[in-house]
C-alpha cells in the first residue's frame, strides 16, 4: 500500500488561504434573477434552467428544520452561491493555475493520484478545475467527469437520475441545492465492470462568505463495483460559509459501492449536506465517514434498500471540539425482504464540543426476514463536552431482527496513569486512547486518509491538556 | 561495591484524607531483588504507586531518591523515562492499540531513540516464546480480552522490552497458577543483572519458591516492621502476619 504525502500534515495545510481571486462571483443573496444569472453563467440547457427555478420556488415554500442544531445565523442574503475560479477544467495539472495547483499539492491530491487512485476530480469553489481518469477505465466504458460535462454529454442518464434519489422537496437545503448546484462529479460504471482502484473527488472552498453546492451522481450498474472517495476542506474565515452538497448514489442489482468521506471543513462552516443511496437486489452499499470540521454539521447519509437481499453498512466517526455542534447519523429504509443493515458509529467530543448521533431505522411491511444492528459509542474527553444519541426505530412487520447498542464513556485516569508509567506523556497517552477508539473506523479508510485522520486526532488533541 | 539505585526516606503517603504510608525507609542497590510482603491494606500497592507518582496519591512527607535525584514531584512518564517500571496488579485494556505498536511507541519514548522495526519484532517474538505467550497476541489490542494470566505475562513482556533500571512488580504473582508463576519467575531471571534491581510486592510467598531474593521487608499498617532475608518469607508463610499486627 502506498501513502501520499499528507502524512506531514499540520494545521496550515487546511488554514492557508489563497487570495480571494475569481473569474466571476455572483452577488450575494437568493433571487430569481440570481438563479437565472447562475444558469446563464454556467450555460445550462433549458431543462436545467427550469429545474433550478422550480427548485427556488420549492426553497421559498419550505421552512427551516425545527429540530437539531440552531442554524438561524445563516443568512442567505450574505452568501454568494456561485464563485467561478479563474480557470477552465483541465486534465493536466500543468494547466491548472499555480495558486490553485499549489492548494491541491499541499493537500496531497496529485501525489495520491499517482500512487493509489484510478481517477481524480478536484473542485475549487464552484467549479471543477481538474478531472482525469486512467486510460484502461475509459476503455471499459467507465465515465468519470464533472457534473456540467455530464449534463451536456449524457443528458438522458442525468435526466433519469438527477435529484431523483434526493428529491428537491426533501428539505429546504435540498431545494437550495437544486437551485444553485455547481460542480461535483458524475460516475457511471457499466454492467459487470469492477473498478479495483478508488476514484477520488476533492472539494475545496476558498472564497469567503460563499457556498459550495457540488452535486455528486454515481450510477453503479448491475454487477459492477466501485470505491469512491470524497474529501473536503476549507480555510477558516470569520464569517459563515455554507456547504450544501448533494450526493446521489444508484447501486443497481448485484452491484457494490463503497463511499468514503473525510470532511474537514473549517470551523466557520455550516455543513448541511445530503447523501442518499438507492440499493438494488442483492446489491451492497457501504458508507465510511469521518466528520471533523465545520461549526455545525447536519449530515445523515441514507440507504434505501429497494431490492430483495440488499445490504448496507455504515461506519462513521465524528470529532467535535470547542464551538462545534456535529449532528450526524445514518438512516436506513428496508423496503424488501431479506435486507440487512449494520451501523457502527462513534463520536468524540472535547472542550465543550457537542456530538449527536441521530438515526432512523425503518423496516417496512414487506421487509420480512430483515436484520438491522446499530452500535454507537461516544467518548468524552472532559466534563463539559456533550454527547447525545437520538435513535428512531420504525418497524412495521414482526419478522425482523433488530438491535441497538449505545455506550458513552470517558478516558479514565487509571488508563492514563498506566500509559504514562511506560514513559508516554499525558498528551500522547490521550491521543493514543483516542486513536485506539477511532481505529475500527480508521482501518476502513483508504490508508492515506487513515493517516490523515490520525494526524487530525493528534492535531485536535494538541494543547488540550490543561 | 554496591551501587545505590533507590532510596526512600521517611515516606508518608495519603490516599484522599487517609494516611496509608506512615513513614517508610527503603534502600535498593543495583543487583538486588527485594520483596515487600504484607497483609491486604497494609500499603504495599501504595508504595509502588507513590514511587511512580500516581496522582491519585499524595506525598505528605519524606523523599524518594532515584540515582541520587529526588523524584518526589516528577511526572509519571518522566519517572518511567528515568528507568523505573511498574507491573500492574490490574493492567488496563486499550482497545484499538496493538501490543506491538504500543510497545514500539513506549520503547521509543523510554530510550529516546528510534526503534528499528525488524529488530524490534524479532526481539518481541523471542521474549514471547520465552514467556510461553501466543505470538498472535502481538497484533491484538493491548490487554483487551486477555485472560488474567495473559495480562500478567504481558506486563513481564513489557518489562523485558523496556528494560528499566528498577522493575516494581505489584502483585504480579497473584491469581496465577503454578506454571504461570514459574513463567513470571523465569522472566524476572532473564531480566535481572548486576546493573538493575527488582522490587516484588506480594501478599503471598508462592513466587519466592521459584526465585531467589536478597531482602524481604514486612509492611504492616503503613510501616516496615521487619527486614530480613529469604528465611523471613518462609517464616511468614508458616506463621502469617499475626505477630506484627
Amino acid at each position: 500500500m502506498s501513502k501520499s504525502n499528507i502524512e506531514e500534515i499540520n494545521r496550515n495545510i487546511y488554514d492557508f488561504k489563497n487570495k480571494d481571486e475569481y473569474d466571476y462571483k455572483i452577488k450575494k443573496g437568493l433571487t430569481r434573477e440570481i438563479i437565472e444569472e447562475i444558469s446563464k453563467q454556467k450555460g445550462d440547457p433549458d431543462w436545467m434552467r427550469e429545474f433550478r427555478l422550480k427548485a427556488l420556488e420549492t426553497y421559498n415554500k419550505l421552512e427551516l428544520p425545527t429540530w437539531g442544531p440552531d442554524i438561524s445565523e445563516l443568512n442567505m442574503d450574505e452568501i454568494a452561491t456561485y464563485v467561478r475560479p479563474k480557470t477552465n477544467i483541465s486534465s493536466s495539472w500543468d494547466d491548472v493555475p499555480d495558486d490553485i495547483k499549489d492548494t491541491f499539492d499541499r493537500l496531497g491530491i496529485p501525489e495520491a493520484e499517482k500512487t493509489s487512485l484510478a481517477g481524480v476530480g478536484a473542485q475549487y469553489d464552484s467549479e471543477v478545475v481538474y478531472h482525469s481518469m486512467k486510460e484502461e477505465l475509459i476503455k471499459q466504458g467507465v465515465v468519470y467527469t464533472d457534473m456540467e460535462t455530464a449534463v451536456r454529454e449524457y443528458p438522458d442518464l442525468v435526466k433519469d437520475h438527477f435529484m431523483k434519489c434526493v428529491p428537491v422537496a426533501d428539505h429546504k437545503f435540498a431545494a437550495l441545492h437544486g437551485a444553485v448546484w455547481s460542480g461535483g462529479s458524475f460516475v457511471y460504471v457499466p454492467k459487470e465492470v469492477k473498478v479495483d482502484i478508488p476514484l477520488q473527488s476533492y472539494f475545496r472552498l476558498n472564497s469567503p462568505e460563499s457556498g459550495q453546492f457540488e452535486h455528486t451522481l454515481i450510477i453503479v450498474d448491475e454487477g459492477a463495483s466501485l470505491h469512491f472517495i470524497e474529501g473536503c476542506s476549507a480555510p477558516k474565515y470569520n464569517k459563515v460559509n455554507l456547504h450544501a452538497g448533494c450526493v446521489e448514489l444508484f447501486v443497481k442489482d448485484n452491484a457494490y459501492l463503497r463511499y468514503s468521506t473525510i470532511e474537514n471543513w473549517s470551523k466557520n462552516m455550516l455543513n448541511l449536506n445530503t447523501k442518499k443511496a438507492i440499493v438494488g437486489k442483492n446489491a451492497q452499499m457501504d458508507w465510511v465517514s469521518g466528520s471533523f470540521g465545520s461549526k455545525i454539521s447536519m449530515l445523515y447519509p441514507m440507504s434505501i434498500l429497494n431490492g430483495e437481499g440488499a445490504k448496507t453498512e455504515y461506519t462513521g466517526i465524528s470529532f467535535a471540539g470547542a464551538g462545534q455542534n456535529l449532528d450526524n447519523g445514518f438512516k436506513v429504509v428496508h423496503n424488501k425482504a431479506n435486507t440487512s443493515s449494520v451501523v457502527n458509529a462513534k463520536s468524540i467530543s472535547k472542550n465543550g464540543g457537542k456530538c449527536t448521533y441521530r438515526s432512523l431505522v425503518r423496516i417496512g411491511e414487506n421487509a420480512k426476514n430483515s436484520k438491522s444492528s446499530v452500535s454507537c459509542e461516544s467518548l468524552m474527553l472532559d466534563d463539559f463536552s456533550i454527547s447525545d444519541t437520538i435513535p428512531v426505530n420504525d418497524v412495521r412487520n414482526d419478522d425482523v431482527e433488530i438491535s441497538h447498542e449505545a455506550k458513552i464513556g470517558k478516558i479514565s485516569d487509571k488508563t492514563i496513569f498506566y500509559l504514562m508509567s511506560r514513559g508516554i506523556s499525558e498528551e500522547d497517552a490521550k491521543a493514543m486512547i483516542v486513536r485506539g477508539f477511532a481505529y475500527p473506523i480508521s482501518k476502513e479508510l483508504p490508508v492515506e486518509y487513515a493517516v490523515e485522520m490520525n494526524n487530525l486526532i493528534n492535531m485536535e488533541l494538541e494543547g488540550s491538556i490543561g | 561495591m554496591k551501587k545505590e539505585l533507590l532510596k526512600i526516606e521517611n515516606l508518608h503517603v495519603n490516599a484522599g484524607d487517609k494516611e496509608i504510608l506512615k513513614g517508610i525507609d527503603l534502600k535498593i542497590n543495583k543487583g538486588e531483588i527485594h520483596v515487600i510482603m504484607g497483609p491486604n491494606g497494609s500499603g504495599k500497592s501504595t508504595t509502588a504507586n507513590a514511587i511512580l507518582n500516581n496522582p491519585a496519591y499524595s506525598k505528605t512527607g519524606g523523599q524518594i531518591i532515584f540515582e541520587g535525584e529526588n523524584i518526589n514531584d516528577f511526572k509519571t512518564d518522566e519517572i518511567a523515562r528515568k528507568g523505573i517500571f511498574m507491573s500492574f496488579q490490574l493492567p488496563e485494556e486499550i482497545p484499538g492499540i496493538s501490543v506491538t505498536n504500543f510497545l514500539k511507541f513506549a520503547k521509543n519514548k523510554v530510550t529516546g531513540k528510534p526503534v528499528k522495526v525488524f529488530e524490534f519484532r524479532d526481539e518481541l517474538k523471542k521474549y514471547m516464546e520465552d514467556l510461553n505467550m501466543n505470538p498472535k497476541n502481538m497484533e491484538r489490542s493491548l490487554n483487551v480480552g486477555f485472560s488474567g494470566g495473559e495480562k500478567k505475562k504481558n506486563e513481564i513482556l513489557q518489562m523485558l522490552v523496556l528494560n528499566p533500571k528498577l522493575a516494581i512488580l505489584d502483585e504480579t504473582d497473584s491469581g496465577l497458577d503454578v506454571d504461570a508463576i514459574k513463567t513470571v519467575s523465569k522472566g524476572i531471571e532473564m531480566f535481572k543483572n548486576d546493573d538493575n534491581a527488582v522490587l516484588i510486592i506480594t501478599h503471598n510467598t508462592k513466587i519466592l519458591h521459584s526465585l531467589k531474593v536478597d531482602f524481604v521487608h514486612v509492611l504492616v499498617n503503613g510501616k516496615i516492621v521487619k527486614t530480613g532475608t529469604q528465611e523471613l518469607a518462609s517464616e511468614i508463610e508458616e506463621k502469617g502476619y499475626g505477630e506484627y499486627k
